[in-house]
């Protein structure tokens, strides 16, 4: 598969402060980044130094194998970082046209990409009247003018109320399922979790991991249990050998394994121990609680 | 380069406010020195003809109207400052940068439009000189004509100097307002130093520093005229005489200091994080 951008070794310092702190990984073609992190991770400084807006300390990384010059392969990427930046004196044309000036695209993919975001009615209104959420739209739609390799989003929904929230991310879908590759940064797990099938955790500049969403931990799951004896139901997953750390909260078990067990076997287990469920789920951890078992563990 | 061009025009041109400027600061001089070539009657008591004066003769009219023009300067000046300044406060700088343009092309696009708008400036007040000069001059041959012409020259070297340094000084303090202030700082800083020098040593040596300070070098370029027309009129008075011609070791001083202030924006950009 091809390599898009690979970082060896980044380090970035602000004074005293370490932003980036040796960071390695690659993005291949075709699949949906997430980079995961709590507020001041070093997420944007990263995207930043790949961008060319922020020198870097030390290390290196690479566009497209290393081929092009970065200020070159930035043609072939399309990228929006926080706020949408544009000259709110121009219309929404006029200010993707000077994007086709710089990336040296025809104008004729404005119509084109103005019509994905959905703003080729309000083409001719100044960028100034625009609703955050429009702006928003806008900075995609100038991101994809040059049908970029990979398209680079920073909380691309950061400050959108749910509607808005919901339009990028159809958009955002819309776009991975044709193929394109995405560079995803967020704090905001459920939307990692819906879109990406890769990850890379940041916390304070460090990588805690880079890989599969799927395979963040190494976890059977756990099962969320209800029963009317509950007492004797904990006595049961205690002394079993599949179950690990067991929880109660009000009357839900929640008890975790530590090696699989398909839930019919379970069930017909407790049924002939006597125990009658009223409320049985498997499942695994959730992105979030992934996040935080993993930012947890790395704390000390 | 076109492409580069183009670009900082289309800035330019779309914003009502630096367009106004523009129009003010390169068509209003072409119209006032139009204006105070034809005869203008004060309330019917006496007719004002600044054309009778000789003022408008060749080769003296290279003199009065380049440095005419260039008092208007300054409202190129405030376009210049604000097109740094509100590239960084729309951060519209990091997008473009982002989005592929490179740091030095960035610079590049807005020294383009400097020349760019000195050029044209250039071109209308040589235009205009020519016309109202042979118009009004009493002489008339080539070779008075186009003496002086060098005039031009030197307006043209002074803009864009003194563009290029508004341009450092906006990519230095990022904000318009700042910008300028900053501009009228270096104006005093000259002159102070110039003060303590000759209070040191001598005003002699004091102006020969003074010289190769960026404003005065970019002022030495084209002197004020009216000591010159002065001079025209009362020829006997010797201590009028003073040196206005253009030189080629100041116009080396202020393309100098131009490629140091184009050099050290992009410097300031390459080491900046945004």
């Amino acid at each position: 598969m091809d390599t898009i951008l690979s970082i060896n070794n980044l380090t970035k310092k602000f004074g005293y402060l370490t932003a980036v702190k040796n960071l390695s990984f690659t993005i291949k073609k075709g699949n949906v980044y997430g980079i995961l992190g709590p507020n001041g991770s070093g997420k944007s400084t990263t995207l930043g130094i790949v961008l060319n807006v922020v020198n870097k300390t030390e290390g290196d990384f690479h566009w497209f194998e290393g081929n092009t010059s970065t200020h070159d392969a930035l043609k072939k990427v399309g990228a929006i970082i926080e706020r949408p930046n544009f000259y709110p004196y121009m219309t929404a044309e006029q200010n993707l046209k000077l994007v086709c000036r710089i990336k040296d695209v025809p104008f004729s993919k404005i119509h084109e990409k103005l019509e994905i975001v959905g703003l080729l009615e309000r083409k001719d209104s100044k960028f100034q009247t625009y609703s955050l959420g429009m702006k928003q739209r806008l900075a995609i739609a100038s991101a994809l003018l040059n049908d970029p390799e990979i398209l680079i989003l920073d909380e691309p929904t950061n400050g959108l109320d749910p509607q808005g929230i919901h339009q990028i991310r159809e958009i955002i879908k819309q776009i991975a399922a044709k193929g394109t590759t995405i560079l995803l940064a967020s704090h905001l797990l459920d939307e990692v979790e819906k879109v990406c099938s890769h990850v890379v955790v940041l916390r304070k500049g460090v990588k805690l991991y880079s890989g599969r969403v799927d395979e963040m931990i190494s976890s059977h799951g756990f099962f969320e249990l209800k029963s009317n004896k509950k007492e004797e139901l904990i006595a049961l997953l205690e002394s079993h050998p599949s179950f690990g750390n067991i929880k109660v909260a009000d009357q839900l078990v929640t008890a975790f394994l530590n090696e699989p067990i398909k839930s019919e076997d379970f069930n017909q287990y407790l049924f002939s121990q006597g125990i009658i469920l009223t409320h049985l789920v498997q499942r695994k951890e959730s992105l979030e609680e992934q996040f935080l078992q993993l930012t947890d563990n790395n704390q000390n | 380069m076109l492409r580069l061009l183009n670009l900082e025009l289309q800035k330019l041109l779309l914003n009502r406010t630096s367009k106004t400027l523009i129009f003010v600061s390169f068509i209003l001089p072409f119209f006032v020195i139009l204006l105070s070539s034809l005869k203008i009657n004060v309330f019917g008591f006496f007719t004002l003809e600044l054309g009778e004066l000789g003022i408008f003769n060749f080769p003296i009219i290279w003199h009065l109207t380049t440095f005419f023009a260039s008092q208007f300067k300054f409202f190129f000046a405030i376009v210049v400052v604000s097109m740094i300044g509100n590239e960084y406060s729309n951060k519209t700088i990091k997008q473009n940068l982002i989005d592929g343009l490179s740091k030095k092309e960035f610079i590049l696009s807005k020294f383009y439009a400097i020349v760019f708008f000195s050029l044209i400036s250039t071109v209308i007040i040589g235009l205009i000189s020519f016309c109202i000069g042979l118009y009004y001059s009493s002489y008339n041959e080539a070779s008075i004509i186009f003496s002086e012409i060098e005039f031009l020259f030197a307006y043209l070297v002074k803009l864009i100097g003194f563009f290029s340094l508004c341009l450092f000084l906006g990519m230095l303090v990022k904000r318009s307002a700042f910008a300028l202030a900053f501009l009228f700082i270096i104006f005093i800083a000259e002159w102070i130093v110039f003060g303590l020098i000759s209070w040191q040593s001598d005003v002699a040596f004091a102006s020969k520093i003074q010289n190769v300070f960026p404003l005065k070098s970019m002022y030495n370029l084209i002197e004020q005229p009216f000591q010159r027309i002065a001079m025209s009129k009362f020829p006997n008075k010797g201590e009028l005489i003073y040196d206005y011609a253009v030189h080629l070791h100041e116009l080396a001083i202020v393309i100098g200091w131009t490629a140091l202030f184009v050099f050290l924006s992009f410097r300031l950009l390459k080491n900046r994080d945004l």
